[in-house]
């Protein structure tokens, strides 16, 4: 299990310098720079600031630094607002970010699990269908379509809850998002948590544990539950994934100060170390993610244990 | 059983065909999808607007039949009839071909994998494995800069770049199973080249499943089209996308719910009878629902 873990995190140091040497080539064969603006600058002044921040020295040298530099937790500074450097500006909106992306989380494993399990031990034509319809429409629908329609219908309309910003911290304003974010992770946590318990419920174990006499509620949260509850589990790591992109939108939707406007704000601007500053803590977080989630179902499943 | 029966070979196309159109629901979302793509081709043509006409008489007015507004109109008096059928014109266009795109290389690359085998094979899956674990939509998001904003090759590009993987997994497999079978070995026996085996004996027997799959991803498509127009990414004003309508429809959506009504809706139908065709196609075509 160690052994298995240290590999991993080696795998996911591998996999972040790839992101990290990708997204720099990438980001700096594009066209344009960081001082472009409608005005031109004169060109000593652009020589100045180029120099300033040392990217008038070939590329190497700076993928070299900036690697160096990141080996010491340093993101550098950004380029288009000069009094922030770039670990500032994620720290100001990375917490109202991960406040959101975890109660998004949270409401869709509960209610997506509960619903899947309802649905698996109660069955009816009715519910099937209804569930099954239910299910693909939030699946089908992009966050950035039910964002907006949430807050037509809940904010505009019926005056519930606030159309969008980020007041007083008040957890009114966090409602709608949590719920835009929540709902694609809970459908598809519903079918796959109804699918597994189903199959599970069918195996011949589950039939001999009940042939042993051994009571409904017993069976199922001791014998049937645990194995059944594995790709529910799996599929959380890439959940944790999808809530964090899907971040970007619902931020953007809602009006929340979050990390999210960074990256694509930094994008169009091409400031540099912000963007590479956001792809580096988003990609390790899913990275993260994806590893403790494989954790925990190695936890979970003995078998994969030994592999 | 009378000695009468007419043998038809089940399975193929002939049959699939059937059960599709048997399926009401898929022949449903089949029909709407015509009658929208028919709608974006022709709208157009018949409304008196273009998609970037101003009417300054009719400022964010609702939709109206004597205006010739049909669906209202902008903050800036432009027509949403024709801006959102060139939307959908637009992001139908640009979703099929990166489906296409992307079915290219994934199908290249994982044919090649599948039938090379060995450490090729590890190496080039390996490959995949990586840019699996990569935040695509962040990789998607700083590919668009590569290129001038708006620029159409630009998206078609990053779209492709990350539609191609789960194509090239799907292919690989598949084709590892043919590899095994008698005639790719008879085809090898014959002294025929790993490329013309490729052509002539691998691909030919993909298209089936390669084709149910190729449904599925163009929803995908439109839906990573529009999520890049929605964040500004994507198609440039004045031109619009259904992404880019919906942004500019939410942001208006107090004083004019319309704007963000009508693309949404257009969206939804499209996403969700797409998705259907799809469902409904894996399912004429799975044996195991037989």
């Amino acid at each position: 299990m160690l052994n298995l873990a240290l590999r991993r995190i080696g795998g996911i140091l591998l996999t972040l310098l790839v992101i990290i040497s990708v997204s720099f080539a990438i980001i700096r064969l594009a066209p344009g720079g960081p001082f472009d603006q409608e005005q031109a600058l004169s060109a000593p002044v652009r020589a100045n600031l180029e120099r300033a921040y040392g990217l008038d020295r070939p590329l190497r040298v700076q993928y070299v630094r900036y690697l160096g530099a990141l080996a010491h937790g340093d993101f550098g500074p950004s380029l288009r607002q000069p009094d922030f450097s770039v670990s500032e500006l994620i720290a100001q909106g990375l917490p109202l970010s991960a406040t959101l992306g975890l109660a998004a989380i949270l409401v869709a494993a509960l209610s997506g699990i509960c619903a899947g399990l309802a649905a698996a031990l109660w069955r009816s034509r009715g519910a099937d269908l209804s569930l099954a319809a239910l299910t693909a429409l939030c699946i089908a629908l992009p966050s950035f379509v039910v964002g907006p329609l949430l807050a037509l219908v809940f904010g505009v309309k019926l005056h519930w809850l606030p159309v969008a910003g980020w007041q007083d911290h008040s957890a009114r304003y966090l409602v709608l998002p949590v719920v835009t974010l929540a709902l694609p992770v809970a459908a598809y946590l519903a079918r796959l948590t109804r699918a597994s318990l189903l199959e599970v419920l069918g195996a011949p174990f589950v039939r001999s544990a009940r042939a042993r006499g051994l009571g409904a509620a017993r069976v199922l949260w001791r014998h049937a539950l645990p194995p059944a509850l594995l790709p529910v589990v799996s599929y959380l790591g890439p959940a944790v994934a999808f809530t964090i992109t899907g971040s970007l939108v619902v931020e953007s939707v809602f009006g929340l100060p979050g990390t999210g406007r960074y990256l694509v704000q930094g994008a169009i601007d091409r400031d540099y170390p912000l963007v590479m500053g956001m792809v580096i803590v988003y990609g390790a977080l899913t990275l993260l993610f994806n590893l403790c989630a494989d954790l925990v179902c190695g936890w979970l499943d003995p078998r994969t244990r030994h592999e | 059983m009378s000695e009468e029966v007419r043998i038809v070979p089940r399975g193929g196309w002939g049959e699939a065909k059937w059960r599709l159109l048997g399926n009401r629901l898929t022949a449903l979302a089949l029909l709407l999808i015509l009658l929208i793509a028919l709608l974006a081709l022709i709208g157009p043509l018949v409304s008196p607007w273009g998609y970037d006409t101003l009417d300054w008489q009719h400022l964010a007015g609702p939709p109206s039949l004597s205006a010739r507004h049909w669906f209202g109109t902008d903050r800036l008096g432009r027509d949403l009839f024709v801006r959102t059928l060139d939307g959908v014109r637009l992001s139908l266009a640009i979703s099929l071909l990166a489906s296409i795109m992307s079915l290219f290389i994934g199908v290249t690359f994982g044919a090649i994998a599948g039938l090379a085998g060995g450490r090729l094979d590890g190496w080039m899956m390996r490959c995949v494995d990586v840019l699996y674990s990569l935040p695509y939509l962040f990789i998607v998001i700083i590919l668009t800069t590569l290129f001038s904003r708006g620029s159409l090759a630009a998206l078609l590009v990053a779209l492709a770049a990350v539609g191609w993987l789960t194509t090239a997994r799907i292919v690989r497999a598949l084709t590892l199973a043919l590899r095994r079978r008698e005639f790719i070995e008879a085809a090898r026996a014959t002294g025929l080249s790993g490329p013309a085996i490729l052509l002539r004996h691998v691909v030919p027997n993909l298209l089936g499943p390669v084709a149910v799959y190729a449904t599925l991803i163009v929803p995908q498509m439109i839906l990573f089209e529009t999520f890049l127009s929605f964040l500004g990414l994507g198609v440039q004003e004045p031109h619009a996308s259904l992404g880019s309508l919906i942004y500019g429809g939410a942001q208006e959506m107090e004083s004019a719910p319309w704007m963000l009504l009508v693309p949404a809706l257009f969206l939804v139908v499209l996403l969700l009878c797409l998705n259907l065709i799809g469902d409904g196609l894996r399912d004429a075509f799975d044996p195991r629902e037989r």
